[in-house]
């Protein structure tokens, strides 16, 4: 088992003939993605890495079964091409795009609620259940399959800390890049639910980051939804107020946001939190044995 | 990307918000002519880009000319939280009934643009927010319909008890609303929103902020910024595709990946030192951006050691490794330097380290103590 995608995944490339769209295309199929098409309008019957292309998403969908789609398009295009994948029929959108406005993302939200279309992202690494599906930019060799349901805001950040989860032989039931903008689709909440309700998942790691009260809202959801145990990290503790750190949704500004509130909220839930990376297998070790 | 009041009134201006007169200023014989002009009751604002201008002393009452030049002399010049005031709005004095507080925010957890509003408006409008936020109504916007005219007027008969007040603020909002979406801001502020004694709704003070991945499709807003010096070089690092932001410490970083590099920050804190900046390279092993990278990192003079942070995923530490060889062929710095390396091809990546005889680690740990160890010496 695992979470949003598996090797049944129909999984649907919008902007493949693009540089990374057509890397990407690469290296997911390498890893046993099933990828049945890709778009590019103006480009159909072509095809690149094996997959062929389409015009359109309704297109690809009609003749193909896709299921999921992944985004690769420029950020001006991107809240477009979400749409056309919703209207299309797609059930979970990942859009890798990175400097989406977040005036699209807030016009995007209703029309995505009202289809019953998932989306992962905008500005985010995409997802992988190790061993059967490869959606994003993640790079492969550090997964391995196992019982840890990850979350996180990050990119790197995440690499860093699967490697150290995998090393330590932890693996993963899915890992999911949930981005950093300040709009975006599934959050801690909804992910931590799925994890929760998947058999297979036996404890879950969150990354958090500065900014916003994402992580105070999935401490709460702990405390008083879950079960199975999760730890913790929130990365930017020393990032100082009003600062814009790379990603649009780690800034701290009035007093809301900072690590220490986070922090604090987490320890409250019963969640231990990490106090640098390497310490998080340690205390998942902790926390699976029942020590903390 | 923010901007002055004084540009932020001219937006409201443009779109039928009513703004007191005011002239901007850099010279306080500016500030006299001004005054003179106007010849009436002025206020002395400083214009800088940060909040608490009225608590620091920056915006003051002049009841005439000589007033006016006296508080410029004060304002002009002066420092507020770092930043020092070069120019200020000299406008009109407005009679007082009673402040008020209306703004738009995105709002992370709505996903939809959120409107709050007080009838206590003021300096103390934080306070508010954290003491009584019953005080404040925040009204989430459906992003399909807009601020709907209804929807103004109720929020609006909820701070004026006089229906035609309601309705000038009323107005406003839906102005308010339409120049947010229109400019894709992140914030559009009137604090306050004022009644004058004879039943005038006017907008004596404006905030507003703009959402950067959006700049791309506002040249009007991107030709109003004013960035200080510090900006400057953070706009410049973006526009080499880095990502940089300077802060007081003396260990310079250099990682892929925003998350890491707060990571980084972190972890050199928690070791006892103290990071000098903020800088994201992206995924690339490209050489240029490397060079690009180090000598931001070695223009700030408070610099002692460099810690360079990588995990290399879709690109690969031996390609990460010879960018660094080529850049640090390129740069000559007595800088200590120590490099981490992990993830794709580390091992590769390392050994070809090695042979310059860079310091190499492998772990973020290690990496953020011997950057600590290197800065002491």
């Amino acid at each position: 088992m695992s979470i949003l995608v598996n090797k049944d995944t129909r999984l649907v490339v919008q902007g493949i003939t693009g540089r990374d769209g057509k890397f990407h295309t690469g290296r997911m199929k390498e890893y046993g993605t099933n990828i049945v098409a890709g778009v590019s309008p103006g480009k159909a019957g072509e095809m690149v890495e094996g997959v062929p292309v389409f015009n359109s998403v309704e297109d690809a969908v009609k003749a193909t079964g896709a299921n999921t789609s992944i985004i690769f398009v420029p950020a001006a295009y991107a809240a477009d091409a979400i749409l056309e994948a919703s209207e299309a029929g797609i059930e979970l959108v990942i859009a890798i795009s990175e400097g989406v406005p977040i005036q699209d993302m807030i016009r995007v939200t209703p029309l995505l609620k009202q289809n019953d279309t998932l989306l992962i992202g905008p500005n985010c690494p995409g997802l992988i259940t190790p061993g059967q599906a490869l959606i994003g930019i993640l790079p492969a060799m550090i997964f391995k399959e196992g019982n840890i349901g990850f979350i996180s805001r990050s990119g790197t950040l995440t690499y860093e800390v699967v490697n150290l989860l995998t090393l330590n032989n932890f693996g993963q039931t899915t890992v999911v890049g949930i981005g950093g903008d300040p709009v975006a689709g599934l959050y801690f909440i909804d992910l931590l639910e799925r994890f929760e309700n998947d058999p297979e998942t036996k404890a879950v790691v969150l990354i958090g980051e500065i900014g916003g009260d994402a992580e105070e809202q999935a401490a709460k959801f702990i405390a008083e939804k879950m079960t199975k145990p999760v730890v913790a990290f929130i990365a930017g503790q020393t990032a100082p107020p009003g600062k814009r750190m790379g990603h649009a949704g780690a800034i701290i500004s009035s007093g809301s946001g900072t690590a220490a509130e986070k922090i604090a909220a987490f320890n409250a839930a019963g969640v231990p939190v990490a106090k640098e990376p390497a310490e998080i297998p340690v205390l998942l070790k902790q926390k699976l044995e029942g020590k903390i | 990307m923010k901007i002055h009041e004084y540009q932020a009134r001219q937006i409201f201006r443009n779109y039928g918000i009513p703004v007191p007169d005011g002239i901007l200023c850099y010279t306080v014989s500016e500030v006299e002519n001004a005054a003179r002009e106007l010849n009436c009751m002025v206020v002395v604002k400083a214009q800088v880009l940060t909040g608490g201008r009225g608590k620091a002393g920056g915006v003051k009452l002049a009841k005439n000319v000589e007033e006016a030049v006296t508080v410029g002399k004060q304002i002009l010049g002066m420092n507020i939280k770092g930043y020092t005031v070069e120019k200020v709005l000299v406008t009109q004095a407005a009679d007082i009934e009673k402040e008020f507080y209306v703004g738009f925010v995105n709002d992370r957890n709505t996903k939809s643009v959120t409107l709050m509003a007080s009838a206590e408006g003021g300096i103390e409008i934080e306070e508010v927010a954290k003491n009584t936020p019953e005080k404040i109504i925040k009204y989430p916007v459906n992003p399909l319909t807009g601020l709907l005219d209804f929807q103004a007027r109720n929020i609006a008969m909820k701070l004026f008890s006089d229906i035609k007040q309601a309705q000038k603020a009323a107005s406003i909002l839906t102005k308010l609303y339409k120049l947010y979406i229109e400019t894709d801001a992140t914030l559009a502020e009137i604090n306050p929103l004022i009644l004058t004694p004879e039943g005038d709704v006017l907008a004596i003070d404006g905030k507003m902020n703009f959402d950067d991945n959006a700049l791309f499709r506002q040249p009007k807003i991107l030709a109003m910024r004013e960035p200080d010096e510090e900006e400057l070089k953070e706009i410049a690092a973006h526009e080499k595709g880095l990502s940089y932001i300077k802060l007081d410490g003396n260990i310079g970083c250099m990682v892929n990946g925003a998350g890491l590099a707060m990571a980084t920050m972190d972890m050199i804190k928690l070791y006892g030192g103290s990071p000098a900046n903020f800088l994201d390279i992206g995924g690339s092993s490209n050489p240029q951006k490397v060079i690009d990278a180090m000598n931001i990192l070695l223009s700030d003079k408070n610099v002692k050691a460099v810690m360079i942070n990588i995990f290399g995923g879709i690109t690969r530490c031996d390609d990460v490794a010879k960018g660094l060889i080529k850049a640090m062929e390129l740069i000559s710095t007595d800088i200590p330097i120590v490099v981490r390396l992990s993830g794709t091809n580390a091992e590769e990546g390392l050994a070809l380290l090695k042979e310059t005889g860079l310091p190499t680690v492998s772990s973020m740990s290690e990496a953020a103590k011997k950057a600590i160890e290197l800065s002491e010496r």
